[in-house]
């Protein structure tokens, strides 16, 4: 019976965790950072240490001496080197059943790329684009360079 | 006249100097990879060998092909600054319980290490159960189970909000058994570091 109770109350908290992570539109997690990098987000410039979240529709930006490294919560690896802008367009991830979709640009500077989970369960759920170009992804490690691209 | 020229000239220089380069990477795993590009007229250009790259400048793709050290000494700060990979461990707990067995024991200790090693480490811990008992009580002991490693690890000073837990009780088995058969293979949580 206190069993019961424990394990009812357990699932109420481990419910509203995901809960609120889906509220916020997390997309994942920066893991390295170094020179200026900075998150543009609605209008707001903000710092962008080690554990900073980033979030749909952030832009992320490195200055001339920066690069920056985030996983996506569904392990896809990204990291961009100096003088990069690169936009989270659209990022979903459902972690029980591994159902997701993402979508991000590269303005200019250079991006690489290791997929993850979405990318191997729905590879046709992921794109990366350039302002000329859009790439589709079978399991794949790449990078994806934009030489004299826009500022915005 | 200048206000003519001018921006005709701005938009020359632009296309002058704006290309665009993708690199195919080989994948860790060995296994074939390859990248798709289209652009906006609909052309397709396909990248399936290991550092087959393709250059786009003024509106056309033309293929080239590099090697892993071209690509380590143009793109050494990217590559650097890529994050450490992700990696999953499965502990094994014992008969309806959501305590380890020995080995698992032993195995969690590797767990802790990994994520002080890491910078700003995340975890999703996914609890399972054999087919002993009903749905409904597998499912509270899947979510237990998840609890007591997050537990463990938020003791070991992983913050909690850094922990997500899920159980999925028995409805994923590794091994597939008929309805209330035993199989230790089965009482486990996974456990994704990244």
């Amino acid at each position: 019976m206190i069993k019961s109770h424990r394990a009812a109350a357990l699932m109420i908290v481990g419910m509203a965790g995901s809960l609120s992570a889906l509220a916020a539109d997390v997309a994942g997690m920066v893991k390295t950072s170094s020179g200026r990098v900075v998150i543009e987000r609605q209008g707001e410039i903000l710092p962008a240490p080690v554990g900073t979240q980033v979030r749909v529709a952030d832009r992320v930006r490195t200055g001339v001496d920066g690069a920056v490294g985030v996983t996506l919560r569904d392990n896809t690896l990204l990291s961009a080197g100096p003088g990069s802008l690169v936009v989270i367009d659209k990022f979903a991830f459902d972690s029980s059943t591994l159902d997701g979709r993402m979508s991000v640009g590269v303005r200019k500077g250079t991006l690489s790329v290791a997929t993850g989970k979405i990318a191997k369960r729905t590879p046709e759920s992921v794109d990366f684009h350039t302002p000329t170009s859009v790439l589709g992804v079978r399991g794949t490690e790449f990078i994806i360079e934009v030489a004299g691209g826009s500022n915005e | 006249m200048n206000k003519l020229l001018l921006p005709g000239l701005a938009l020359l220089l632009l296309a002058g100097c704006a290309s665009e380069r993708v690199v195919l990477l080989p994948s860790p795993d060995g296994k074939p990879a390859a990248v798709v590009l289209r652009d906006r007229a609909g052309a397709e250009q396909v990248l399936d060998q290991p550092y087959a790259a393709t250059v786009r400048r003024l509106g056309i793709n033309r293929a080239d092909q590099t090697d892993a050290e071209t690509v380590q000494a143009r793109y050494a700060q990217t590559l650097q600054a890529l994050p450490v990979r992700p990696v999953s461990f499965v502990l094994y707990f014992e008969l309806g319980s959501d305590r380890l067995t020995p080995e698992s024991e032993a195995e969690f200790a590797r767990v802790k290490q990994e994520v002080a090693a890491r910078t700003a480490p995340e975890v999703m811990v996914i609890g399972h159960t054999d087919r002993v008992g009903s749905v409904e009580a597998n499912d509270a002991l899947s979510l237990q189970r998840a609890q007591t490693m997050r537990g463990l690890l938020v003791a070991e000073g992983l913050p909690a909000e850094k922990l997500e837990v899920a159980g999925r009780g028995e409805r994923e088995p590794l091994v597939a058994t008929a309805d209330e058969v035993e199989e230790a293979r089965n009482r486990r949580v996974e456990i994704n570091i990244r």
